[in-house]
């Protein structure tokens, strides 16, 4: 066994009691939830939304919204295999996560017997697009063909270290440094994705909008508490982002302490200009290890001008 | 710079109210500086009483947490010119002649301690070809996250959240962040651009040591540096609700002659009821300065490949 095969072991190992401890955690009573001296639920901590659940369920499973906790585990066993690279490529460098990242088989990781993460329309899967959203999207796809190695600013959002798609609300999991940080004051809670850091931070103090006319690639929220929820609504959209959700749709989250170490994430996106109906979804995170280093994506995109060098290249060489 | 810098704030709690009126000196408001207004007072539960009192405008007492110490939660802004110059500056053309007077740098009495950095000569000639590489090489320009002190002078706003166990900072410009651990305190694991900071306080200053700088970042559109062996001490301490004097102390043997340090002002942003911040992901305005030389349109124009 090689250090690397070695490695993935102890990680699904590790993996394993996690998967143990998160079970008996879901199971704890709504008493040991840690709170403020206000007395609200405290949900400061670092928090992974680590997953094997996909975002829509899978065709075959079409018909069957729950796993029983046996099934889970055999899902799950079978997601968390480790794929190896090869050893001294530049493959193996930038996508052995186990070792050169946090792959999800090494992370905490809540247990969630659904099916898909969308619970909302009833079949798990996000709703179908307006002819107007297809339409814009006809458009990008054919602009793209001709032109998408034609400069920087032609290239996809992540390649340019601006937003992932699982970034911003609604927020999704990743397949690896699924990590979250929350920061809660009296009055605003910050959440910050470990991939892409851009800290969404959300007022709870009842304050105004910001105006209609800032677009932002994250949106602007605002939250307030329901009880022991705290429910935050999210507009400002640019309609650009991979999820595409236009200036004036809405996504609105609830973040509730089920535990003292799980917190429930629900979200609803309400955007009629894109879907033909509301989708929702929901996943639980669970409480891990800080602290979550600094993601510089873009102060360390080497991979952006190596593209459109390969591109011109290509092009001098007349094989474009 | 006529102030006196690294030694007006020690540890305990100063003579509050008297500093603040020997401080005004140095500008015009030294019948506003003198009210009693000003005051500081010690006791918790009295401070908090008078802050929420107070809240607003006026600069009153100093809101404080449970535990007693500053609340240092807002929206802050430095007014200085130190990131255009952290020495003494006369007003110049700026880096670049296309924006005409729009980017010509404004001229600032300086933030340094004694007024000039002391750099060891190979540094200084460092400095200088920074200056000179100014319009392409200044991390700013390709917008990096601006490290530490810059972060704080930067001409945007800043966020405080403040915590038991860390106090978080949210930075507008290139929507950077930072956590100060204010327990469990451990030594920097890993280089970044934003270090690794570890907090406490001295009487009501926010002392903050960081360490793990990487050494990329500049400290203002000047070119002024400092390496991946820089220590940055920081004091933050409030002067009343609305302002907050900062502290940088930066010792790198491999850089200066001796530690250094700079001062500024922060206030509180008051513009609207409720400031925040807003979006500044400049990755996309950096792109043309970064990897327009790579674009179709550039190389075809030029007749190369954009790999020369």
């Amino acid at each position: 066994m090689s250090n690397r095969s070695l490695a993935g072991a102890i990680g699904v190992l590790a993996a394993g009691a996690l998967l143990v401890s998160a079970q008996l955690v879901a199971q704890s009573s709504d008493s040991e939830i840690p709170r403020t001296a206000a007395g609200k639920p405290n949900f400061q901590g670092h928090w992974s939304s680590a997953t094997v659940t996909p975002l829509q369920r899978p065709q075959e499973l079409a018909d069957k919204e729950f796993f029983t906790p046996e099934e889970f585990a055999e899902y799950e066993a079978g997601r968390l295999v480790v794929t190896e690279t090869e050893a001294n490529t530049a493959g193996d460098v930038h996508y052995q996560l186990v070792d050169f990242g946090l792959d999800r088989s090494q992370n905490d990781r809540a247990v969630n017997l659904r099916t898909s993460i969308i619970t909302a329309p009833a079949d798990g899967r996000i709703p179908s697009t307006t002819p107007e959203a297809q339409a814009i999207a006809a458009e990008r796809r054919a602009y793209s063909q001709e032109h998408a190695y034609d400069s920087a600013s032609n290239r996809p959002l992540a390649e340019r270290c601006i937003t992932w798609g699982h970034n911003g609300a609604p927020m999704t999991p990743v397949g690896y440094n699924s990590n979250n940080q929350i920061i809660q004051t009296g009055d605003h809670l910050v959440f910050v994705q470990e991939m892409m850091q851009e800290p969404r931070i959300i007022p709870l103090d009842g304050r105004d909008r910001i105006s209609a006319e800032i677009p932002q690639w994250f949106g602007s929220s605002r939250g307030h508490w329901e009880g022991d929820t705290i429910v935050v609504e999210t507009t400002n959209y640019t309609g650009l982002t991979n999820r595409n959700i236009t200036p004036t749709g809405k996504v609105t989250e609830r973040f509730t302490m089920t535990g003292p170490d799980t917190v429930l994430y629900q979200f609803t996106v309400d955007d009629p200009k894109v879907w033909t109906s509301t989708w929702s979804g929901e996943y639980s995170m669970s409480r891990t290890e800080g602290p979550m280093f600094e993601y510089a994506c873009h102060e360390g995109n080497y991979g952006l001008p190596n593209i459109l060098s390969g591109i011109r290249a290509e092009e001098a060489a007349g094989l474009r | 710079m006529n102030r006196q810098v690294g030694s007006r704030f020690v540890a305990g709690h100063p003579p509050y109210a008297k500093l603040r009126c020997g401080l005004m000196l140095s500008v015009v408001a030294l019948s506003i500086a003198c009210q009693p207004q000003e005051a500081v007072v010690d006791s918790g539960q009295q401070a908090a009483a008078q802050a929420a009192s107070t809240a607003g405008p006026a600069n009153g007492a100093i809101a404080r947490t449970a535990a007693g110490v500053p609340q240092l939660d807002g929206v802050w802004q430095a007014m200085s010119s130190a990131n255009w110059d952290l020495e003494p500056h006369a007003a110049r053309q700026g880096a670049s002649e296309v924006l005409g007077a729009i980017a010509a740098v404004p001229p600032g009495l300086g933030v340094v301690e004694g007024g000039r950095i002391p750099y060891l000569p190979d540094a200084l000639e460092q400095r200088d070809q920074n200056f000179a590489n100014r319009r392409t090489e200044d991390p700013e320009a390709k917008c990096f996250r601006p490290g530490i002190p810059r972060a704080t002078y930067m001409p945007q706003p800043f966020q405080i959240f403040q915590t038991d166990s860390e106090i978080f900072i949210a930075y507008q410009y290139a929507i950077s962040s930072r956590s100060i651990y204010m327990q469990d305190h451990i030594d920097a694991p890993v280089d970044s651009w934003m270090g690794w900071s570890n907090g406490r306080w001295e009487g009501d200053t926010l002392v903050v040591e960081v360490t793990g700088l990487n050494g990329q970042t500049w400290l203002d559109r000047a070119g002024n540096f400092a390496s991946a062996n820089a220590r940055v001490t920081e004091r933050y301490t409030p002067e009343g609700q609305n302002h907050m004097w900062y502290e940088a102390t930066i010792d790198d043997p491999t850089v200066f002659e001796r530690p250094w340090t700079l001062s500024l002002m922060l206030h509180r942003v008051m513009d609207q009821p409720n400031p925040e911040l807003l979006e500044f992901k400049c990755v996309e305005f950096a792109e043309e300065l970064m990897y327009g030389h790579l674009s179709k349109a550039a190389v075809q124009s030029e007749g190369g490949t954009g790999n020369e």
